[in-house]
């Protein structure tokens, strides 16, 4: 009988419920959704997939490809957070269903060959410099040397 | 008298989660109860092996869908013990406003729960009703409705906007109006008292020295509260645990009843308190040599998270002791010489979360 009031206001209220598939709630803004990636604006470092708790998220930047698991991603915004250059982007809407496993692949250009001729010319230009001004830098330049050696037999 | 066995799930209507008890019953008063455990186990503890530091806090949110905020506060508090990191004041309070707005929707839930275990659909849906506001107040403050992924090592990620705060307060006016209407069913109605009272009745002495945790054991009467101790921003809010005396399951869902008014209050006090700046430091380096232990309320008792570091960005050792798992041998002292039909309500009473138990 306590009950009876709560009752009685609820038959005079609109239903508390929507019509779903016909009426579709806004998202909030802030709602991690769907994840996207403008892959133009990717620089393929791969700050995404070591932040990735679930670690749907492969980069490779030879090839310039950016892979997804959809189905092992857990929303939790990580990747989008750790880029740095901001093209991963969640929209507030769910993702649409899916009637079989994907992997989602986007293929881009990495940005590779600008660095090594940009790196290459400095370190020319500056060792004989420091040859002859000081004798303690002969210590890091072998690692200096070295560290291009490493990345080299790393992508062959 | 005869003996039979009954099976009580693990699959059953009343429960989503899989809890299997061995009812040992002659002419419908049962005798004993014998817990299975282990439908769910997920290994979740092992995780931590290959997982980072950092990435855990997403692996400790999915223990418990209800909970989520609130373990990944138990473990941020670990690891930050261990690397003897501090947070911003801001941070500790927007951590204690979320907690409390999740253990608000996670009895709101229960409620609704309990009142479909015994029986009273309608009651059962105005609980779930209320309940969308808080999950509401959650999506749009953090991203999320449960897994809220707002805790990282050091601090919180998301912030709450001066409007956002205007409108959580004014959201929590109503939830708390909505509440209170529904004071009487829950407590003073016939059919209610009914099924509830003197149902499953557990003594201060029992609960105390099986170990019981929560709204449990303070529905028996021992005043034993982990938010008392004042870890996080609790240590600036000021609340005295919510007790019941009688042991039964009207007592346990009367606290809960109560601790929903209790933890709205305890979101405005933390609102208030609010102070501006900073919501994290940057954290560096990885977990030192050495152990680390943090508890916290839970919106079903008392968590304990261990930790033990061994210098690398992953943990050697992770253990993880839930509520629920404290609750199973009081629960099993509660069910001799009851009624089979009350065999739900009183599993329901300890607000039960298997995959919490076994992680």
């Amino acid at each position: 009988m306590l009950f009876t009031p709560t009752v009685v206001k609820n038959l005079l209220k609109k239903p508390a419920t929507r019509n779903y598939p016909f009426v579709v709630r806004e998202g909030f803004p802030m709602y991690r959704g769907e994840l996207t990636i403008n892959i133009d604006d990717c620089i393929f470092c791969g700050s995404c997939s070591r932040k990735c708790p679930s670690q749907c998220i492969t980069v490779d930047k030879q090839a310039g490809t950016w892979q997804c698991d959809p189905h092992a991603c857990v929303y939790c915004g990580y990747c989008r957070d750790a880029c740095p250059t901001k093209c991963l982007d969640m929209k507030d809407v769910h993702r649409a269903p899916m009637t079989e496993k994907i992997t989602w692949i986007e293929q881009g250009t990495p940005p590779k060959p600008k660095k090594k001729k940009a790196a290459a010319p400095k370190k020319e230009a500056e060792a004989p410099v420091a040859e002859a001004k000081v004798e303690k830098a002969e210590e890091a330049k072998p690692a200096k040397k070295a560290a291009p050696k490493k990345k080299a037999a790393k992508k062959k | 008298m005869a003996t039979t066995v009954i099976p009580f799930g693990p699959q059953h209507p009343v429960l989503p989660e899989p809890v299997h008890l061995t009812l040992k019953v002659e002419d419908e008063i049962v005798k004993e109860a014998i817990p299975a455990l282990g439908y769910v186990h997920r290994g979740l503890e092992k995780l931590a092996d290959i997982r980072d530091y950092h990435q855990m806090i997403t692996v400790c949110e999915r223990v418990c869908g209800i909970c989520s905020m609130i373990h990944a506060v138990c473990y941020s508090q670990a690891i930050e013990e261990l690397m003897d990191i501090e947070i911003p004041d801001r941070a500790a309070l927007l951590r204690v406003i979320w907690s409390e707005l999740h253990r608000t929707h996670s009895h709101l839930l229960w409620l609704g729960l309990f009142a479909d275990a015994f029986g009273f659909e309608s009651l059962f849906m105005q609980f779930w009703k209320i309940r969308e506001r808080i999950m509401d107040i959650n999506e749009a403050t953090t991203g999320s409705r449960v897994i809220v992924s707002v805790n990282v090592i050091g601090g919180v990620r998301a912030d709450l906007s001066p409007d956002q705060i205007r409108w959580i307060l004014s959201e929590i006016d109503i939830v708390e109006k909505e509440v209170r209407q529904l004071q009487d069913t829950i407590m003073n109605d016939y059919t209610v008292k009914a099924r509830t009272c003197g149902v499953g009745t557990l003594t201060k002495e029992q609960a105390y020295e099986l170990g019981a945790a929560g709204p449990t054991l303070r529905g028996s009467g021992v005043a034993q509260d982990m938010r008392m101790l004042g870890y996080g921003g609790y240590s600036q809010i000021d609340f005295e645990p919510i007790v019941e005396t009688s042991g039964d399951c009207w007592a346990r869902s009367t606290v809960r009843f109560r601790e929903c008014l209790q933890s709205m209050d305890l979101v405005r006090q933390a609102i208030s308190k609010l102070p501006e700046g900073d919501i994290r430091v940057k954290v560096k380096g990885n977990p030192p040599e050495g152990e680390a232990y943090a508890r916290v309320e839970q919106p079903r008792g008392e968590c304990v998270y261990y930790i033990k570091g061994n210098g690398t960005k992953h943990l050697d050792r992770l253990r993880i002791r839930t509520p629920t798992f404290a609750n199973i041998p009081p629960l099993l002292a509660m069910m001799p010489e009851c009624e089979l039909a009350d065999v739900p309500v009183i599993i329901l009473s300890i607000d039960p979360c298997i995959s919490c138990t076994e992680r």
